[in-house]
């Protein structure tokens, strides 16, 4: 009896469900055996009996989800499985998995799964620009790649990097009297927008939303340098003028920021490309940085993958499609649920 | 352009009041004549230019993008100016922005025919904010959270003068407002409009709310359902104007030859009949108002069949002489004296609503269902004529609305500030017995009523319960229930359930209620008046 080709693969609303491995990728609910791809929350979900993923994102998933003081009590042993990028692991029914950077944030990974000669690649999240705290996307052959398309409208278009640090300094050159207050997503664009403000020449102390704090060192501990941070519950209003604080996005309009010293509140994320979105946000000064990738690379990125079929989750699947049919190339939609695109 | 780019980007993102009159009134001091008209025209009133509109650039994006990939940008932008200037392809040489005059200038000279080329030619030489600018000056509505009070307040601030005397002299003149800026700005003398029919700013009322008034010092009159306006008679003139300041004269021809003396009178427009719900020679339910609105061209049979006249509230200036300072009690005793000088055929008052005390009013406003009264208002005696909304010199005091439990159907991204989001929503009354197998029909629209964020609640709902896609329009499973507040319903034609409602908005969201549970279309029949 031979199998259909790519049958021990199967896309299921909450999760990819690698069957003849019996695992799941990216499983928006608790399964025996879980492949993590990146730390965010809607892709690492505690509670998973086994979690495969790189060692920086089972870092990070040890620091949410372990350090909680609630989480002690009655506890499933969990058992975590560290593979470093370009490391193949074997899973159980002849599954090869190999972990190969996304470029989304720290310890992000695609995953390849290898199995009777044939390939499919789950990206997770991804973005082709250069990032300092993560190694860059690689571009891998397959026979199905399976893209996020968070950016997927052609009206998304992140600008360089370097301009929106720009606009960020100057307007705080501008008000020496008040303080840029950054809300960032707290793992990844946070420490993203930390280290290019520090390679823009920015070495003034940036104060940190206590939120922040823990992800932050995390960072550090894995190399990367974010310069000299400090908390924003112990400084007074004084001390922040004229300074950067970064916040979660949550935060931003939050009591919390009554403390500060007349914050112009700005916000890094890919949506803020839309004017009608920043405004909603209540944010004064849109700053498009996003760790996802947009049109133009999820675009470049389909057709240099060059994969058989391209199957497209978590995102605005439509348009993706559309450009997909556009250019000969097979793809279907993926209906999963649970992943949240509000903050990036 | 650029200037005016950058200053229409700052406003998107500013939310404080102070701070957008400063940065008008900066650009507006700081801007030569005639940029800095046009500017404020374009954030006041809206340009208005023939050739282009928001299908023009539609068109234009679809010779140069897939209408699909158009499409799904413009339903998740939720703006045509702005998706455009998105995924307008940057040429490859600098930008040559012109001035807002040039601007305005080539944008009038073109015609539906021309605007093909010429439109594209002006969108290369700007960068993606001037394109964003520009598409918004070049099609009116900028929608970013200035309103033409605003607007006006500010230029009021730029050259220290009474934005109560720049809105008197506002509707006497045109874009680009150059005897205003040789007024405000130089010093020079006003402009006169004396002799001219132009509309002068409404007094506006707030909504009662908790408040209790002692009726000693307040009047009541019942509050019509029809439309505000404004007849001016100037210059051997009449003219028409709605509430928002539109000159709707050549909808009303019945109305132009009747006001024989200078005047500017304040009224609600009605049209007569008995048999649509109002009494013996009275007004008629807005249904049967609705059918003269919106007409460019007016019928012999409509003119015979839904006759318009003017209740009058109010008389702003009469023979050259302006009452506005005079109380309320003053203006009101010249306008019962001026009755008897206008033909009763298409004239008159709003009488006075006598009651005891407050509670009294009270019971007179809740015994009062008959269709073409909104409510009652309050008006003090001793208030002057205000432009704008005053509190405590005049209430709107409306009946409570009428309730429905309806079931949510389908959802469509909304636009502006609540671009992306799915908020304007259709629902759906039972047409029977759901038990037995009856279906839904929708009755009505809603895009009101619920906070900000209930609105990401349904959002979620809707996205997490679609069992169609139409387009921008999102068919869902029907199990929400909505309580839905409306002021009146009527018989309609042009909906398949037979029922229009008036101002339906989202009153409670009913989480909690099981579908079947939700109204049936009968029972909402059964409050149809005319």
């Amino acid at each position: 009896m031979s199998a259909a080709p790519f049958s021990w693969i199967k896309p299921e609303p909450w999760g990819i469900h690698v069957v003849a491995a019996d695992c799941w990728v990216d499983p928006s609910r608790a399964v025996d055996k879980a492949l993590v791809t990146h730390g965010h929350a809607d892709h690492a979900r505690g509670g998973h009996g086994q979690t495969v993923a790189t060692p920086e994102t089972l870092a990070i998933m040890e620091l949410r989800y372990r350090t909680g003081a609630e989480d002690d009590a009655g506890e499933i042993p969990h058992q975590a499985v560290p593979v470093e990028y370009g490391e193949t692991i074997r899973l159980p029914g002849g599954v090869d998995a190999t972990y190969i950077p996304a470029g989304h944030v720290l310890g992000s990974a695609q995953i390849l799964l290898e199995h009777a000669g044939e390939r499919v690649i789950v990206t997770g999240d991804y973005k082709r620009r250069a990032d300092p705290t993560c190694p860059a996307f690689e571009v891998t052959p397959c026979d199905i790649f399976i893209t996020e398309a968070t950016f997927g409208l052609p009206v998304f278009c992140h600008p360089p990097i370097a301009e929106e640090m720009a606009k960020l300094l100057d307007r705080l050159a501008a008000h020496p009297d008040r303080c840029v207050l950054v809300g960032a997503y707290a793992l990844g664009k946070a420490q993203r927008v930390i280290a290019e403000l520090r390679a823009a020449g920015h070495r003034q102390p940036i104060y940190l939303h206590g939120a922040m704090e823990k992800m932050c060192r995390l960072y550090e501990e894995h190399g990367v340098d974010l310069g000299e941070l400090r908390l924003v519950a112990d400084h007074s209003k004084e001390d922040m003028r004229g300074h950067v604080v970064v916040c979660p996005p949550s935060a931003l309009n939050d009591r919390w920021s009554r403390r500060l010293p007349e914050p112009i509140t700005a916000m890094a994320s890919g949506w803020m490309r839309v004017r009608q979105r920043a405004r909603q946000r209540n944010v004064e000064l849109p700053l498009v940085i996003s760790d996802h990738a947009d049109w133009g690379e999820l675009t470049r990125t389909i057709e240099e993958v060059d994969a058989q079929e391209n199957w497209i989750t978590h995102g605005r699947e439509d348009a993706l499609l559309r450009w997909c049919q556009l250019h000969q190339r097979r793809a279907r939609a993926l209906a999963l649920v649970g992943y949240e695109d509000e903050d990036d | 352009m650029e200037e005016f780019a950058a200053l229409i980007d700052a406003l998107v993102y500013t939310r404080s009041r102070n701070e957008k009159l400063r940065l008008i009134a900066e650009y507006l001091r700081a801007t030569p004549d005639p940029d800095r008209g046009w500017a404020l025209a374009a954030l006041a009133d809206g340009l208005d230019f023939p050739a282009v509109k928001s299908s023009t650039i539609r068109n234009l994006l679809k010779d140069r993008v897939d209408p699909v990939l158009w499409t799904l940008s413009r339903d998740f932008v939720g703006d045509t100016a702005e998706t455009a200037s998105l995924l307008w392809p940057s040429p490859d040489r600098e930008p040559d922005p012109p001035s807002v005059s040039e601007s305005v200038d080539l944008l009038s000279a073109m015609s539906r025919k021309s605007v093909v080329a010429e439109l594209p030619r002006l969108l290369d030489r700007l960068d993606a904010a001037g394109r964003y600018a520009l598409l918004k000056l070049a099609t009116g509505g900028m929608r970013i959270g200035v309103s033409s009070r605003l607007a006006k307040t500010a230029f009021a601030q730029a050259f220290a003068v009474s934005v109560d005397e720049v809105e008197e002299y506002w509707h006497g003149l045109e874009p680009p407002y150059t005897a205003l800026f040789d007024w405000a700005a130089k010093g020079q003398p006003p402009p006169d409009i004396d002799n001219l029919p132009t509309f002068r700013p409404f007094m506006l009322a707030h909504p009662l709310e908790e408040t209790v008034v002692d009726l000693g010092d307040y009047a009541a009159e019942w509050k019509w359902d029809g439309i505000r306006v404004q007849i001016v008679h100037a210059g051997w003139e009449t003219r028409i104007y709605s509430r928002s300041g539109d000159d709707i004269s050549s909808t009303f021809p019945e109305l132009l030859d009747v006001l024989p003396f200078p005047a500017v009178l304040d009224g609600e427009l009605l049209v007569r009949g008995s048999t649509q719900g109002g009494e013996e020679g009275g007004a008629a339910s807005f249904n049967a108002l609705q059918q003269r609105l919106g007409r460019k061209t007016v019928s012999k049979k409509m003119l015979r069949e839904f006759p318009a006249f003017v209740r009058l509230y109010d008389v702003l200036l009469l023979d050259g002489e302006d009452q506005r300072e005079r109380p309320w009690t003053d203006r009101r005793t010249t306008l019962e004296k001026l009755m008897g000088r206008l033909p009763d055929s298409h004239f008159d008052i709003s009488r006075v609503v006598e009651a005891r005390d407050f509670d009294h009013l009270a019971q007179i406003r809740e015994g009062s269902r008959d269709d073409e009264i909104e409510g009652l208002m309050l008006k003090r005696k001793d208030s002057p004529y205000i432009s704008g909304r005053r509190v405590g010199y005049w209430y709107k005091w409306k009946r409570d609305p009428l309730l429905v439990d309806c079931v949510l159907m389908y959802a469509q991204r909304g636009s502006g500030k609540r671009s992306s989001f799915f908020s304007d929503y259709t629902f759906g009354c039972w047409d029977g017995d759901p038990d037995q197998g009856a279906d839904l029909l929708p009755v009505g629209k809603a895009y009101s009523g619920f906070t900000d964020e209930e609105l990401k609640k349904i959002d979620r709902h809707v996205r997490q319960n679609t069992v169609n896609r139409f387009g921008p329009v999102r068919e869902t499973e029907r199990k929400l229930v909505f309580e839905v507040a409306f002021d009146s319903v009527h018989a309609s034609k042009r909906h398949k359930s037979g029922l229009a409602m008036r101002f339906p908005r989202i009153h409670r969201i009913r989480w909690d209620k099981p579908p079947h549970e939700a109204d049936r279309i009968d029972a909402l029949r059964a409050l149809i008046r005319d």
